[in-house]
């Protein structure tokens, strides 16, 4: 439940009176899911970013999260849509 | 993973320990550092002496039983929908786990995010919809926000049952205690982007152990194990950052800040812990009106035993899983006795699949 999941940033929708937050379409490698922006409002479209549940909790250079993702299909970990488990 | 760099950090901690010639007992307090460090073999490759204690990182596995008995006894109230995170719904309960509940015609629906649940109260007007907000500080920002955004588009059916814990407190309890021999933290790299560095800081101060911060990667492991045994050796202790590439000394400033906007810290009941003072959160001020448990009306109550399950002991480092009479017996994953075996980061589960 603790692992987040790097995935880089493919749009933005930016917060608006029936959405208070800022809005990612994140790709992790290959499978494409709606995230939440609103603690990397820094955030812009091309960044990578290392997402929790469904929040997107910090900005992570493309190295490392590509070191990540390589580490993760090593190991055998599902990432290709991010876990909650 | 590079072979090379993964072999000379072994050596390294190797030659750190002959030097010593001690023992060291180093706490990984995340469960995902507990699977990783077995899952990779990094465990298995390091020297005799250094002990490796799983601590109370799961937040499934500190779940109480009390949480898991009213997260079941409304899931089975008519008009209640219960949104949880997968690993939740096989957690026994004093009275059986929600997967029994569902089978009785309970509604719990598995979420991927708490975004997710508030978008189920939306399409599900006349239900009231529980999310049952477990974890350390990576889910309870996310929690945070799914209130906030009910709020921002007037949802008025989206409550949650707050089983949110704090890391911090969870180890100075701990070490408070005194029961457990632990030299040094292995913290956990994804609860620390959130609360920075510096948090550990209090923790350095009151009990001079080393708390090193730590990615999920073999390398990154064996560098924070390599950086606390060298703290200990040079007894020069102090608060270290081997994850550097996502964890920041002050933490995600915006996620602290939707943590106090939204939660006060709280006594919690942690599994076959007791109750812990101003280890938790519960919602505050404005928010109480999210609180299922106001809400409907509900109590968290203290935990009844689970014969033969030493699950306390194991959280808290005092216990391996093999010591545990049930451990692969009547205990399995399969057929979770307790906790520890049901979470895949639990640490009788990872014991179960990667052997000790
Ligand atoms: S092996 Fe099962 S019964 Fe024993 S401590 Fe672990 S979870 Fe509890």
């Amino acid at each position: 439940m603790c692992l987040a999941v790097p995935g880089k940033i493919l749009s933005i929708k930016n917060a608006s009176q029936e959405q208070p937050e800022n809005l990612g379409i994140v790709d992790f490698n290959g499978s494409q899911v709606e995230v939440s922006l609103a603690m990397v409002p820094e955030a812009v479209q091309g960044d990578y970013v290392l997402v929790h549940a469904g929040y997107a909790l910090q900005l992570l250079d493309e190295a490392e999260a590509k070191e990540t993702w390589d580490y993760l299909e090593q190991a055998g970990i599902e990432f290709d849509r991010p876990r909650n488990e | 993973m590079n072979n090379t760099k993964i072999k000379a950090s072994i050596e390294n901690i190797t030659r750190l320990c002959q030097t010593s010639g001690k023992v060291f007992s180093i706490m990984e307090v995340c469960g995902t550092h507990t699977v990783s460090l077995m899952r990779s073999g990094v465990k298995s490759m390091l020297p005799k002496n250094i002990r490796l204690i799983s601590g109370p990182g799961c937040p499934v596995c500190v779940t109480s039983q009390g949480y898991i008995d009213a997260a079941c006894e409304l899931s089975l109230r008519d008009g209640i929908i219960i949104c949880t995170y997968g690993d939740m719904v096989r957690v026994p309960g004093g009275d059986g786990s929600l997967e029994d509940c569902r089978a009785k015609g309970a509604q719990v629906k598995i979420v991927y995010s708490a975004r997710d649940a508030v978008a189920i109260a939306s399409a599900n007007p006349d239900k009231s919809i529980v999310f049952l907000a477990v974890g350390f500080e990576t889910t309870t920002p996310p929690t945070a926000l799914a209130i906030k955004e009910a709020r921002a588009k007037g949802i008025e059916n989206f409550y949650i049952l707050s089983g949110h814990k704090l890391v911090i407190p969870a180890i100075q309890i701990l070490l408070r205690a005194g029961e457990v021999n632990i030299d040094g933290f292995m913290c956990p790299g994804h609860v620390s982007i959130v609360i920075g560095a510096d948090a550990y800081k209090p923790i350095v101060d009151e009990f001079n152990k080393p708390c090193v911060i730590t990615g999920f990667e073999p390398q990154q492991m064996l560098d924070g194990i390599e950086a606390i045994i060298t703290q200990l050796v040079k007894n020069n202790i102090y608060v270290e950052n081997v994850y550097g590439v996502a964890v920041t000394s002050s933490g995600n400033t915006i996620a602290q800040k939707l943590i106090a906007e939204v939660f006060d810290p709280a006594d919690v009941v942690w599994r076959a812990m007791g109750t812990l003072p101003a280890s938790g959160l519960e919602l505050k001020g404005e928010y109480k009106k999210y609180d299922a448990r106001a809400k409907f009306n509900i109590e968290i109550g203290q935990d009844r035993h689970i014969p033969g399950c030493r699950c306390g002991e194991v959280i808290q480092g005092k216990l391996e899983p093999s010591q545990c009479a049930l451990f692969g017996k009547k205990c399995t994953p399969a057929n979770p006795v307790g906790p520890c075996m049901v979470s895949s980061e639990g640490t009788c589960a990872a014991w179960y699949k990667y052997g000790s």
